[in-house]
């Protein structure tokens, strides 16, 4: 090979950004082709001088706008390239036509979502609307709470999505600013181990393949379209799940940190749980234990994966709590949150139902702090004294002015 | 192709150009050619056209100009002489005309029912002031 190798230490102080930038680097991305975006920047800017500076053998192709970004990375992987890119908000927005191209032709690519706010009014800051906003776009979603998560996720990522057997692409997401700019430490992988985890692309059906000549991106009518996307959706509800189980496993094996779809801290003898992703499940299992310490038996559940949303790992992980609340880091602008549906969905046919609300919160990087959460929790603890969800399903916490609550 | 269900074809909106591998397909004529029958060399597209480019071979000087500019690979060529006109995949755009560089020219544009045999015999004179 070409490029340098670089040594590691055993720890690193590095930032979510840093961190993708480095799993980028040790994956050997073919082509990465982004319009940088605040808070994603640092990703793709650190692939670029880790390119310069001989650490890797790929491309950087500089474009016009996300859409293009998203479009030089499909080209790239329908090529056969291991790709990636990294976007934010409204970063995202722009790409969005494209991301169904990607995984309707299944290729698989893997985007960093720094997670940020959709203007208007313009905001630079972390929540979860991005994410959401592409929730049916067909790409498998993993979530990362922290620098170690993102570094992790990423070698992850790659390795469901490269599949045979799946060849859907995936995003890393993780909080922007309080992960993406937050230094921590990170357990890392010397460069042969992280590459020979992911292992050489394998490429299929790729268009450099001349003794096979494939067209990707056909048109398909009312004849056609309805049996691609019935497959894709399969594949993600029954083949995804358990690669990235498998997945989980092998990565446990080499770097001792195990990973789960879904999440589970104190939840073996807990009452009152919340369900939640990024950042705040780090603010929520503090405020668990001291809720303990008071008597109530609270437990946090992490959503490691927002799809395939995995509907049997939550009804698993809640199955003898007694009341639950979701939390959605995104105004559902007119319905109830996201995760909360889900967790409805996934609970709806358990065979002990718990209470279950939903409470909206953080947008545009407004902080989740402890007290809310100490209020949350009692409110659970109520709810399950009342034997009934005592508020209204759906509440916004940390806003100023009225209390805001529907349903 | 037909009535397959959901589980019977490849992932990806994704087709294949030919059955099995193909070697030196350069050096293979298109009708020797394993096409699926997803590759548009088995499907007719010529009732796109409303104009039609016919083609005079006594004018010809076989400079190949029609068959490299032809976007649909329709100027039927063998051993570098232009034998005819794809007229299955031909949409009849004119470029082939546009570029012929004989006079007068070798290549002209007629209306799709027009009878090629008439055309012919009707040819355009050289032309003496471009000449």
């Amino acid at each position: 090979m070409a490029f340098d190798k670089m040594e590691l230490r055993d720890i690193e102080v590095w930032d979510g950004n840093f961190a993708a930038a480095q799993a980028l680097r040790q994956c050997q991305v073919d082509v990465v082709a982004a319009y940088p975006i605040t808070p994603s920047t640092p990703i793709v800017e650190g692939y670029a001088k880790f390119k310069s500076d001989n650490y890797v053998e790929g491309e950087f192709v500089m474009v016009e706008s996300e859409h293009a970004a998203m479009s030089g990375c499909i080209g790239a992987a329908a090529a056969g390239g291991r790709v990636a890119t990294a976007t934010s908000s409204q970063g995202l927005a722009l790409m969005s036509e494209t991301l169904y191209q990607a995984s309707g032709m299944r290729l698989p690519i893997v985007l960093n979502l720094v997670n940020r706010a959709l203007a208007a009014p313009l905001n630079v800051n972390g929540d979860h609307s991005d994410m959401y906003m592409v929730r049916d776009s067909g790409w498998i979603q993993f979530d990362a709470f922290s620098p170690q998560e993102a570094y992790d996720l990423n070698f992850i990522a790659f390795k469901v999505s490269e599949d045979h057997d799946i060849r859907l692409p995936a995003i890393v997401n993780q909080d922007g600013f309080m992960t993406s700019h937050t230094a921590q430490g990170v357990h890392t992988m010397d460069d042969d181990t992280a590459f020979n985890f992911v292992g050489t692309y394998n490429p299929m059906n790729d268009m450099l393949d001349f003794e096979n000549p494939v067209t990707h991106g056909v048109q398909t009518e009312e004849d056609w379209h309805f049996e691609h996307k019935a497959r894709q959706h399969n594949d993600l509800m029954t083949k995804v799940g358990p690669k990235i189980d498998e997945t989980f496993e092998a990565f446990a094996k080499i770097t001792g940190r195990k990973y789960n779809q879904v999440e589970s801290y104190d939840m073996e003898d807990a009452d009152v749980a919340v369900l939640c992703m990024g950042t705040s499940v780090e603010t929520a299992r503090e405020v668990a234990l001291e809720m303990r310490e008071k008597g109530i038996k609270a437990g946090v559940v992490g959503l490691r994966v927002l799809r395939p949303f995995p509907f049997m790992e939550v009804r698993e992980a809640l199955k003898d709590v007694k009341a639950v609340a979701s939390l959605d880091r995104s105004s559902p602008n007119g319905a109830a949150g996201a995760i909360f549906n889900e967790v409805c969905t996934a609970m709806y046919a358990a065979d002990n139902r718990p209470l279950m609300s939903g409470y909206i919160y953080g947008l545009g990087g407004r902080d989740l702090t402890k007290a809310h959460l100490v209020e949350l929790y009692n409110e659970l603890d109520s709810n399950v004294k009342a034997g009934k969800v005592t508020t209204q399903l759906q509440q916004f916490i940390g806003v100023r002015g009225p209390k805001l609550a529907y349903l | 192709m037909a009535n397959k269900g959901w589980d019977e074809f490849e992932i990806g909106a994704m087709l294949r150009t030919f059955e099995g591998s193909i070697d030196n397909i350069a050096a293979t004529r298109q009708e020797d050619r394993s096409y699926t029958e997803n590759s548009s060399y088995t499907a007719s597209v010529a009732d796109w056209r409303i104009n039609k480019p016919v083609f005079n071979k006594d004018y010809c000087i076989d400079c190949q100009f029609c068959w490299i500019y032809c976007p649909d690979v329709s100027i039927i060529s063998r051993d570098k002489k232009l034998v005819g006109i794809d007229m299955d995949h031909c949409k009849g755009c004119g470029i082939c005309v546009e570029v012929c560089p004989t006079n007068p020219k070798s290549l002209l544009m007629f209306p799709e029912q027009a009878d090629e045999e008439t055309e012919i015999a009707q040819w355009p004179k050289k032309d003496e002031e471009e000449a």
